[in-house]
């Protein structure tokens, strides 16, 4: 719904046995139901012996809780014969069947909850392991995966679908059991007493069943109405929120309100259905539970004045066909468990089945001492197999040379980016560092020669000092202090209240657009990369703190190979080499004076900064 | 929560109608264990068959009574609850929509939508349940209570017992369970925030070779996640088998007793049955109610966060009686205007005065935070000024009826909202009834032909929520030409042109300066090749006007100015103008 599925719901309490039990209310269906239910299964195994023992236990709980009853019916025609009879109460009969009774209820009770600590950890041992299994995966996939999901949704896999999968485990699994049992167990009591009263009591089964059925379907379909309307709600909701500015200036308040109002009564009309249809189960389940006792009363008062049953027999069968129609509500509802748990699982296996990213070099070749020099020889790359964006770009850069890359935005700059730290890979030709080919460097190698500094400035949820010695392991305090200075953003911390231990709350909001980019650029200069990939657009930055980063910019720049997403005129101008991109393709190269003389894109694009005014000046 | 109950109010009578009828229900469904002690001790103990086919029927038709009750009593109140729900959620949209920004500020956007549908929505399921199962609970206990009496007032000492035992088990689960439970949720956040985290960052965490901490953070979040849920489920665990142990032997108790009682004459079998039978109902009522308990805090929450918007007052309120614009001209003046937010210590604005007439492009420049925003915001009275006045056609904006003010200004913020819709639609936001000549007019100026031609369905495209399906630079064409359909005496541009690269941004502005001469622009800028030309540009710092002027007379006045412009534009290119 709303919040994106990034909550994972709160815990329900186990109610083991508690009414409703777990169903969901809306039934998600798997698309390989066998299959990924064989799977699932498979991967319990590995805790197949504690819920053996589990099902054992509650077998067993059920069983000594079954025989209960009809023993107390037992005690209370006792004291009925005794009454009748008029010799009195054999009280220490009395006392005797109660003890055993209590003895069983109390072996029923321990195994109970023996089962329901079994459980407990299984189901949650048994996700964490999936957890960490997806996660492992995860890792092991290229960028090209996440690039094409969102985040929304493989989170949503890895919280919201490994948690339903928990709950079942923890909670239908041995309940389905127990209800079942108790089914089975509950008609041979009744059998045992009076095949012809168990036979009318029976009865009652088939027609509850078809009560349960009616009743799932049809609140099936208004809750998803109710759903769909929800979600339409949200949307509209969000958008003018969202959008509370324009829709101010322009007046639109009320506009909003009556779309509002709309959506807001259609949901109400199927709301209320989709409750009241959620919560008639009970009612109606309970209406056939009384009309069963009624007839056990009636038929069971006279089959006792005929003596073919005794009175205790029927306080017993009282109990047991009340016992029978919650099993039987959450047996019927098993299928729409089951479906969501599978449907659960299949999402998980999809990311687990993802392709993982090819390892190119497996004994790889180490870099030694390395210089910083770069080629790109004949390299052409796709994202798509119909679309090459990069056709046979040919380029040779120098230890310590600058490369600007220029365009407008969506010009694909960052393509280059991806290539070179293998992010992903090319398609023809090779790209070498100092002579060797990227290919045949493992992954984790390459990266360690390269730093990157983009727009999009990544912190995590940890203190500035930790942020900033993410880029060199075993960085000293000394270094992070340094580094922090080189990037002028030791000032700014050291006036926080709690300096370098302050932890960056998430989102990073706790500090500026612009610190954080300073504290990005002190990352970098820590890490001391050979070469930088740098990003130099800032946006919403004060003047002051543009000057500290474009310092801290020139300072990191120094003494590197530098690939510069340029925005700042004077670092193009004095690029040793410009690419100039545009629709995602290299369409021009060379350094300043070349390109200028070529009169072509470039040319144009550098000349539209300073005399766009003169055209209209010009052309009117 | 129980602030929430006065808006039940339109609905006294359908909740008037539950209650009576969970009253019946209640009393019907109490009263068929009795007419089976009847059946036992009259009909059984005394041979007549007659006698018990009677009692038969007319529990037979006691039971039909309780579900007819029931039924109609949970129609009634799931009425009642979603249409409470239902204008909650209303007054809140509507409260909202009076908002102004800062109020939109103080709450956050993303809380606001939380609070409209999340939130109304678990106050809705709470109070269905009050509405059907927690008016029910009670009054079984109460009625249980009172049949229990009725058949053996001695006997009825075992009830006392029970329910101690019961609040004693209950009690201590709960209290050691409903913390850890807290501490599950933030735990859960927990491993969800470095989830999150490990794929925005994916670059970053991949280029610095940070996978195997990363590992070891998620790591250290999920253990400890498992390990604390394994401690809770393990204390609850052992609430259901003990209530399930205290209801049995709690049976186990009313046999023994209930003999001795029989024995010496003070009820009868049938009694003994019924009175089992009460004491279940009563011991489930209590459990029912106490899980319900559990629901209430959580709900409670949600009642908090939505009562805490509808209590936010409005600042922005009309004029009573609102004065017309001296014509439409379209002028704009700041006299002294100094603005803070409220309760903020420092003023955003500090004693700003400035003409921008028709036909005048007038620029405001400055760093983050120095009150550009701010300052346009005030024209068409998103804010109030604290001091001073602003006035447009002559007349205090706070003397002017919003409609008719907001009318003069076309705005094209600095956050480009577009919405759902086909792109006339949207246009037509800046006027209603624009025709399609003058949509694609205005899409013309404002240089967005060049991609809408390519769209199949034109002008009748499909915006996507949000405007998704279009690039930052398409979205701010779009936006722009929103307001030029809209034809206003004010223009204002807020940051409007950064997401256009140099040509088009140069194009626009010749385009635009030709369609809308007469009309008086402002543009909010950080580029100074944007602002180079305009006839007045307002240098702001920290909130106060560091100079006014043309480019030329600024770059020798005003210090401020120069320092910006130095940082965008090298020496040779200022040379070479």
């Amino acid at each position: 719904m709303s919040d994106n599925n990034q909550k994972m719901k709160t815990p329900a309490m186990p109610r083991g046995g508690g009414p409703g039990g777990h169903a969901p209310l809306v039934t998600e269906k798997a698309k390989n139901f066998k299959g990924t239910l064989k799977r699932l299964i498979k991967d319990i195994g590995f805790q197949k012996y504690a819920v053996i023992f589990a099902v054992i236990l509650t077998l067993g709980s059920t069983v000594f809780a079954i025989v209960g009853p009809k023993m107390l019916g037992n005690a209370t025609t006792e004291i009925f014969a005794g009454m009748m009879g008029g010799m009195g109460i054999n009280f220490s009969k009395i006392l005797s069947i109660l003890a055993t009774v209590s003895i069983l209820y109390l072996i029923s009770a321990v195994m109970n909850y023996g089962q329901q600590l079994l459980m407990a950890d299984v189901s949650q041992k048994i996700v964490y392991k999936m957890r960490t299994d997806v996660k492992a995966k995860l890792d092991r996939l290229p960028l090209k995966f996440f690039d094409r999901h969102s985040h929304g949704d493989i989170l949503s896999r890895v919280t919201n679908d490994i948690d339903t999968i928990s709950g079942t485990l923890q909670q239908s699994l041995t309940q389905i059991i127990s209800a079942v049992a108790t089914i089975i167990g509950v008609a041979v009591m009744m059998f045992s007493i009076s095949w012809l009263m168990a036979l009318i009591t029976l009865l009652i089964l088939p027609i509850a069943g078809v009560i349960t059925q009616f009743v799932v379907k049809r609140s099936q379909k208004y809750f998803k109405s109710q759903q769909k309307e929800l979600g339409l709600l949200n949307g509209h909701v969000e958008e003018m929120f969202g959008g509370h500015t324009v829709i101010q200036a322009y007046g639109k308040e009320k506009d909003a309100v009556e779309t509002f109002d709309e959506v807001n009564e259609r949901l109400y009309q199927v709301g209320w259905k989709a409750q009241f249809m959620g919560g008639i189960m009970m009612p109606l389940m309970n209406m056939v539970n009384n009309f069963a006792y009624v007839l056990v009363c009636v038929i069971g008062g006279v089959m006792a004045i005929n003596g073919r049953i005794s009175i205790g027999d029927v306080q017993a069968f009282i109990q047991y066909s009340r016992s029978f129609s919650q099993p039987i509500a959450q047996v019927a509802q098993i299928a729409s468990v089951l479906q969501s748990t599978v449907a659960a699982a299949e999402r998980v296996y999809e990311v687990m089945d993802e392709e993982e990213e090819a390892i190119t070099a497996k004994d790889g070749v180490s870099l030694k001492e390395v210089k910083g020099g770069v080629v790109f020889d004949h390299i052409s790359f796709g994202y798509n197999k119909d679309v090459t964006v990069i056709k046979q770009l040919k380029l040779d850069v120098k230890p310590g040379q600058v490369v600007a890359i220029v365009g407008p935005t969506g010009a694909g700059k960052t393509t280059l980016v991806n290539l070179l730290m293998r992010f992903y890979d090319v398609d023809s030709g090779q790209i070498l560092l100092d002579g060797t080919n990227t290919l045949d460097v493992p992954r984790n190698d390459l990266r360690k020669n390269f730093g990157m500094v983009l727009q999009d400035t990544w912190l995590f949820n940890g203190s500035i000092r930790d942020n900033i010695a993410y880029g060199r392991e075993g960085a000293t305090e000394d270094d992070v202090v340094k580094a922090a200075q080189m990037a002028h953003a030791d000032r700014f911390i050291r006036r926080l209240p709690q300096g370098y231990d302050t932890i960056l709350n998430e989102e990073a909001t706790n500090i500026s657009q612009g610190q954080k980019q300073l504290l990005t650029i002190a990352r970098a200069l820590l890490a001391d990369p050979k070469i930088l990939i740098l990003d130099e657009a800032t946006s919403s930055v004060d003047t002051r703190t543009e000057a500290y980063i474009q310092q801290g910019m020139i300072a990191l720049m120094e003494g590197r190979t530098n690939f510069v997403i340029a925005h700042r005129l004077s670092t193009i101008r004095n690029a040793d080499t410009i690419l100039v991109m545009n629709d995602g393709e290299v369409v021009e190269q060379g350094n300043h004076q070349q390109l200028m003389a070529k009169n072509g894109f470039y040319a144009d694009l550098y000349n539209a900064q300073f005399l766009g005014e003169d055209l209209q000046e010009q052309g009117a | 929560m129980t602030k929430l109950f006065k808006f039940l109010k339109p609905y006294t009578r359908w909740i008037i109608l539950v209650l009576a009828l969970t009253m019946v229900q209640a009393f019907s469904q109490l009263y068929l264990p009795d007419l089976m002690s009847e059946i036992v001790d009259k009909g059984v103990v005394g041979g007549d068959i007659n006698f018990i086919i009677q009692t038969g029927l007319i529990m037979l038709a006691f039971s039909v009574v309780v579900s007819v009750a029931t039924i109609i009593a949970r129609l009634y109140g799931a009425k009642t609850g979603v249409a409470f729900a239902r204008d909650l959620r209303r007054r809140i949209f509507v409260k909202v929509e009076g908002f102004s920004l800062h109020d939109f500020d103080q709450v956050g956007t993303s809380s606001l939508i939380t609070r409209t549908t999340n939130d109304v929505t678990q106050v809705q399921n709470v109070m269905v349940m009050i509405l059907t199962m927690m008016i029910f609970a009670p009054m079984m206990l109460i009625g249980g209570l009172i049949m229990a009496l009725k058949t053996d007032i001695a006997l009825s000492w075992i009830i006392l017992v029970a329910a101690a035992v019961l609040g004693v088990v209950i009690g201590v689960v709960a209290g050691r369970g409903l913390p850890l439970f807290k501490s599950i949720q933030k735990k859960i956040d927990k491993v969800n925030l470095v989830l999150r985290e490990s794929l925005t960052g994916i670059r970053v965490i991949r280029a610095f070779n940070k996978e195997k901490f990363e590992e070891a953070r998620f790591e250290e979040a999920n253990a400890d996640l498992t390990g604390t849920s394994i401690k809770v489920f393990r204390i609850m665990s052992f609430m259901f088998p003990a209530l399930m142990l205290i209801m049995n032997m709690t049976t186990v108790a009313i046999v023994w007793f209930g003999a001795h009682r029989i024995d010496s004459g003070a009820i009868q079998v049938g009694d003994m049955m019924a009175f089992q039978q009460y004491v279940m109902q009563i011991m489930f009522s209590i459990m029912m109610a106490t899980m319900m308990f559990v629901m209430i805090p959580r709900a409670s929450a949600s009642a908090e966060r939505i009562l805490s918007v509808l209590n936010i007052e409005n600042e922005v309120l009309e004029p009573k009686k609102p004065l017309e614009a001296k014509g439409s001209c379209g002028c704009v003046t700041f006299n002294n205007v100094s603005f803070s937010y409220k309760g903020a210590e420092k003023p955003v604005l500090k004693n700003i005065s400035f003409e921008a007439k028709p036909g005048e492009i007038t620029a405001i420049i400055g760093s983050t935070g120095s009150g550009k925003t701010s300052l346009v915001n005030l024209i068409p009275r998103f804010y109030d000024v604290s001091e001073g006045e602003v006035l447009v056609d002559g007349v205090d904006v706070r003397e002017q009826g919003k409609e008719a003010l907001r009318a003069k200004v076309g705005l094209v913020p600095q956050k480009i909202s577009l919405f759902s819709g086909s792109i006339k639609e949207n246009l037509q936001y800046g006027k209603s009834d624009a025709t399609d000549a003058e949509v694609l007019s205005a899409l013309k100026t404002a240089q967005a032909s060049e991609f809408i031609d390519t769209l199949e369905d034109g002008i009748n495209a499909r915006v996507e929520q949000g405007g998704a399906n279009f690039s930052g630079g398409q979205k701010q064409r779009l936006s722009i030409a929103r307001a030029l359909v809209r034809k206003p005496e004010i223009y204002i541009f807020d940051d409007s042109f950064s997401a256009l690269d140099f040509k088009t941004d140069a194009k626009l502005r010749s385009a635009l300066r030709k369609e809308i001469d007469h009309a008086t622009v402002l543009i909010v800028a950080q580029r100074v090749s944007t602002v180079m030309n305009a006839d007045r540009i307002l240098v702001l710092d920290q909130g106060e006007i560091a100079g006014i002027g043309t480019h030329k007379e600024l770059m020798k006045t005003c210090d401020v100015y120069k320092e910006i412009v130095a940082s965008q534009l090298s020496e040779e290119e200022l040379g070479d103008e």
